[in-house]
């Protein structure tokens, strides 16, 4: 095709680049969109924004315009270099986060052996750029900010890892690609008709994995790190222009990727049944799409409905009840996975 | 865990939120109806206005302007002498001022300001906003009716009709 060898090195590579990189914004753009801006205006009661698009469907992309215009100041005191740098790191985790996805049988990035294990590690880069942004802003409250993430990030890594163990122990692979086929190959009490999507048999792991998520996203219940009202966005708060877009991409692209790997992990990825072959290849984005929507779904219908913990309560959620029951589910998966 | 039965009301709140028509009135599309008491704007009855200036006197931002003369009437019986009334060479009132404490329409001794539920009024000059007795005449045919008397009140004696 035109001359190009599309298999070679170099094609594949700018190729998988080029879609990861149109991809974060576009799935920060469609969960910003759909639940941000119009699912939370419904659940209070309002309509969100109509003028921009039909039914304000370009609202974001106003708004990323508007950012990309506005002077990229740096406070006086700031450490120039590190102040620049944050953004771009919390946005690498992001990227990084993709390249382990499966969308289908063959429409993944790379296909690690230790997949889950690599997206993990990486998402926990986020808390180092996080740390830079806060410290280098030159800013006590931006500072106070950064450091309740790192506490939280940190305490709430643990039962993220924990409650995909049990994922990992029942299908016997850390592979993204393997979880699926596993899932897709799967039985519950001998019937194999709709797989063994993990929801089913590993539904204490999926709760405390939401859960997890859920603080790892600083989303609401679990926002202190960012809370408006205390700490004026915490470690963002010196950050204008197109370096605060990159947070806001990092924040929404990073919910995309935990709804997706939550959506592999526990809702059978991009395999549905009955699809095989060349037509998974075609309707795999697509089932993965509508999987990751009802994930981000869950995560944002509570992101709306809760107020927001207290340092204490939050760090007692994680290490009393979060870390103990993902560990008690694991012994219970090893029993089981022994047993049958 | 006894706080889960809360959890769940809090998710069940949102959802049938969520499935509810917005309250939002979308408005340069759709009118919004205001309630008939609104505070809109001020409308002036010119005959019932005695230029006693206690609007003017009482208004907190001191927005509103009168000027007035004094004019002889004909005499109410036959053979009286001509009366003396008051009449208005100008009353304004500068709505770029206003507060909309409504102190005027409370004051007004003889019920010649009103309240209007009219809202649609700005200018792209500040000083179009000075509303003279003319503009603030023209507001009257916006004011709605006074709402009924409660059951067993009376009418005012030697009111009107």
């Amino acid at each position: 095709m035109l001359g190009l060898d599309l298999t070679a090195y170099w094609a594949t590579t700018t190729i998988k680049v080029l879609v990861v990189l149109s991809l974060i914004p576009a799935g920060a753009i469609i969960l910003g969109y759909v639940f941000l801006l119009k699912m939370m205006s419904w659940m209070q009661s309002r309509m969100g924004p109509m003028e921009a698009g039909p039914r304000g469907s370009l609202q974001l992309v106003a708004d990323g315009v508007k950012f990309m215009q506005k002077e990229d100041i740096f406070p006086a005191r700031a450490d120039r270099f590190v102040f620049a740098a944050a953004p771009i790191v919390v946005l690498m985790s992001t990227f990084l986060l993709y390249i382990v996805i499966p969308a289908g049988p063959r429409l993944i990035v790379e296909d690690l052996d230790t997949g889950i294990f690599f997206a993990l590690a990486v998402s926990s880069l986020s808390v180092l750029g996080i740390l830079m942004a806060g410290w280098s802003s030159a800013n006590k409250y931006s500072l106070i900010g950064a450091l309740r993430a790192a506490g939280q990030l940190i305490a709430y890594e643990l039962p993220l890892v924990l409650a995909v163990v049990g994922v990992v122990v029942q299908a016997g692979t850390m592979s993204l690609q393997g979880i699926v086929h596993a899932q897709a190959d799967g039985e519950i009490f001998g019937i194999g008709l709709i797989g063994n999507p993990y929801i089913l048999t590993q539904f204490v792991g999926f709760v405390v994995f939401l859960a997890a998520a859920q603080a790892e996203l600083t989303q609401t219940p679990f926002d202190m790190p960012v809370a408006e009202s205390e700490l004026v966005a915490g470690y963002m708060t010196e950050y204008t222009g197109f370096r605060f877009l990159f947070f806001f991409m990092a924040e929404f692209g990073t919910a995309f990727a935990f709804s997706a790997i939550g959506a592999t992990l526990f809702l059978g990825g991009w395999y549905v049944p009955g699809v095989e072959g060349t037509l998974a290849d075609i309707l795999g984005p697509f089932v993965l799409g509508a999987k990751i929507m009802a994930i981000a779904f869950l995560i944002f219908w509570i992101r709306f409905s809760y107020p927001r913990f207290r340092e204490d309560q939050l760090q007692a959620f994680a290490w009393k009840y979060l870390i103990p029951i993902s560990l008690v589910n694991i012994v219970a998966t090893g029993i089981l996975k022994v047993v049958f | 865990m006894p706080q889960i039965p809360g959890l769940l009301k809090g998710l069940g709140v949102t959802w049938k939120t969520m499935w509810q028509p917005a309250v939002t009135v979308p408005y340069p599309h759709v009118k919004e109806a205001p309630p008939t008491r609104a505070r809109g704007v001020i409308a002036l009855k010119e005959e019932n206005c005695t230029v006693c200036m206690l609007c003017a006197r009482q208004c907190p931002d001191w927005c509103i302007y009168i000027e007035g003369y004094k004019d002889k009437a004909p005499p109410r019986r036959e053979g009286g002498k001509p009366r003396t009334v008051q009449k208005l060479d100008r009353f304004d009132i500068d709505y770029s001022l206003c507060m909309y404490c409504g102190i005027c329409v409370e004051v007004c001794p003889f019920d010649a300001l009103f309240w209007s539920p009219e809202f649609e009024y700005s200018e792209v000059k500040i000083a179009d906003l000075l509303h003279d007795k003319n503009k603030l005449g023209e507001w009257m045919e916006t004011v709605p009716e006074p709402p009924p008397l409660e059951a067993g009140a009376e009418v005012k004696k030697g009111a009107k009709k």
